[in-house]
């Protein structure tokens, strides 16, 4: 690994994204046997500072450390004392003094878990930063789209829904586009970037055309809470022209898979039948996020700064 | 061959064994010694892969990490009795932490090491139970392990080669 921190798919390069794939392979064996526990974290610390709530993701490191034996300490500061920023790193240096072998972040503004890893000694996991990156939950995509169709490169996959606000949406993008994955967004178009282009996918604004020939089909959540009225009329509408179900996917290829990182708005951007269809590979991609985590684990903790500033140039 | 004699002379169960090769080097020499016992024993004994990587007591000490290898249990190991096979055995850490890895699979009648070759320069008290062949080497050399016709099977040759020669 070139980089002592993950902090994006962007800073990524193939091999590094085939170095956790294959690893992550092998961590799903551990996760089968009786025993699920391995010594090799024995010792470590991993600190999962959740500025932002998140039961999923938190819970999934939360598995993934103790795996490999790592004592796993959760710190989900008040929302309050994020106001200011330099409370952040206040706490991010409070954290540092306690010796962490490494800081998972996740916070709802972009850049924060960058910010947190230029004062740590740790190498910090980006566990979601607002809408900019989400590293692990693409791996994890990654790795279930490889288990399915024994490949990545040269594969068709659509991403539909928010994806001017969805940090899965992006880490996808460059790490898909890296492996050499034909993206494709579809979307209203209040919801694609303008600039998406220049990422290398193709935006759509009809769900069939997008889907044609589609080996992957990814729906990406509605925060139906926060968006209606500003970025789409209703929900109802929304899923009426966005909405995937059996009928829709026909448009793709017959053996297409259907994915979404969760949790689902059943009937919105899945219908009820999809979700639990045979197409689906939903709960695979939550097995698929420990190992995933496991490898990512494995492969960044206790690579504090002094040894790895040799490897690695940074500002 | 010779050490398939060995292990049916010391098991009177062989139906019992259960092979567990450590990768890379042991997984040919398990399934060649699978096929010796059953020409030795007439018994078709399991054979599992084991990587011992996760549980290396110097994964933290060295920088980057090692990659890691197949591992693949076909066969409880309770009330078995295992042997590993290992191709080149020198420090014993490898041994110990394959020891380690077996425990959390479950709780083997008997644990049993095959090594094709010792090195010597033994840093932990391990013993091995069938030795292929001493090889008494000075740190700093390496061992390869090479069959004829570039097909790794017996007889095996054994190279000494100065360390930082490339295989």
């Amino acid at each position: 690994m070139k980089h002592r921190d993950l902090l994006g798919m962007e800073d990524l390069e193939r091999a590094d994204i085939e170095r956790i794939l294959e690893t992550a392979n092998h961590m799903r064996e551990v996760g089968e046997r009786d025993v699920k526990k391995v010594p090799t974290l024995r010792g470590r610390t991993v600190v999962n500072l959740f500025f932002e709530a998140s039961t999923r993701t938190r819970a999934s490191f939360e598995i993934a450390g103790k795996r490999l034996s790592a004592d796993v300490v959760n710190f989900s500061p008040s929302s309050s004392s994020l106001k200011k920023s330099e409370s952040i790193l206040d706490t991010a240096r409070t954290l540092d003094a306690m010796d962490p072998d490494c800081v998972i972040v996740r916070h709802s503004v972009a850049g924060v878990p960058k910010c947190i890893a230029d004062v740590l000694s740790a190498p910090v996991i980006n566990a979601g930063d607002g809408a900019h990156e989400h590293p692990t939950q693409a791996l994890l995509d990654m790795l279930t789209v490889q288990q399915e169709k024994g490949r990545i490169d040269g594969l068709t996959v659509t991403i539909v829904g928010d994806i001017a606000h969805s940090r899965v949406a992006r880490s996808n993008i460059y790490g898909f586009r890296r492996m050499g994955a034909e993206v494709r967004v579809a979307a209203p178009p209040t919801m694609i970037p303008a600039d998406v282009e220049t990422l290398g996918v193709k935006a759509y604004t009809s769900l069939r055309e997008a889907l044609e020939g589609a080996d992957v089909v990814m729906a990406l959540r509605i925060q139906n809470e926060r968006l209606v009225g500003s970025w789409f009329p209703s929900v109802r509408e929304y899923s009426a022209t966005f909405g995937l179900d059996r009928a829709r996917l026909r448009f793709a290829k017959d053996d297409a898979i259907v994915m979404h990182p969760g949790p689902v708005n059943r009937g919105v951007e899945l219908s009820h039948e999809l979700t639990d269809d045979r197409s689906s590979v939903i709960l695979d991609q939550v097995r698929n996020g420990v190992a995933i985590r496991m490898a990512v684990l494995y492969l960044f903790a206790g690579r504090q700064r002094g040894r790895a500033a040799a490897e690695e140039t940074r500002p | 061959m010779r050490i398939a004699h060995e292990i049916v002379e010391r098991n009177e169960e062989p139906e019992s064994l259960f092979l567990v090769a450590i990768p890379n080097g042991g997984v040919p020499l398990a399934r060649i010694l699978a096929a010796n016992l059953r020409d030795v024993a007439d018994v078709d004994v399991a054979v599992g892969v084991l990587d011992t990587t996760l549980y290396r007591d110097d994964l933290m000490i060295s920088g980057e990490r090692p990659a890691l290898r197949h591992t693949e249990m076909p066969s409880a190991v309770d009330d078995r009795c295992v042997v590993l096979v290992d191709d080149v055995v020198k420090t014993g850490r490898t041994i110990r932490a394959a020891m380690d890895a077996l425990m959390d699979f479950g709780r083997p009648r008997a644990v049993q090491v095959v090594g094709l070759i010792d090195r010597g320069h033994r840093e932990l008290p391990i013993k091995l139970d069938y030795v292929g062949k001493n090889v008494p080497t000075r740190t700093g050399e390496n061992v390869r392990l090479c069959g004829a016709n570039g097909v790794l099977e017996p007889p095996f040759e054994v190279v000494l080669v100065a360390e930082g020669v490339a295989a």
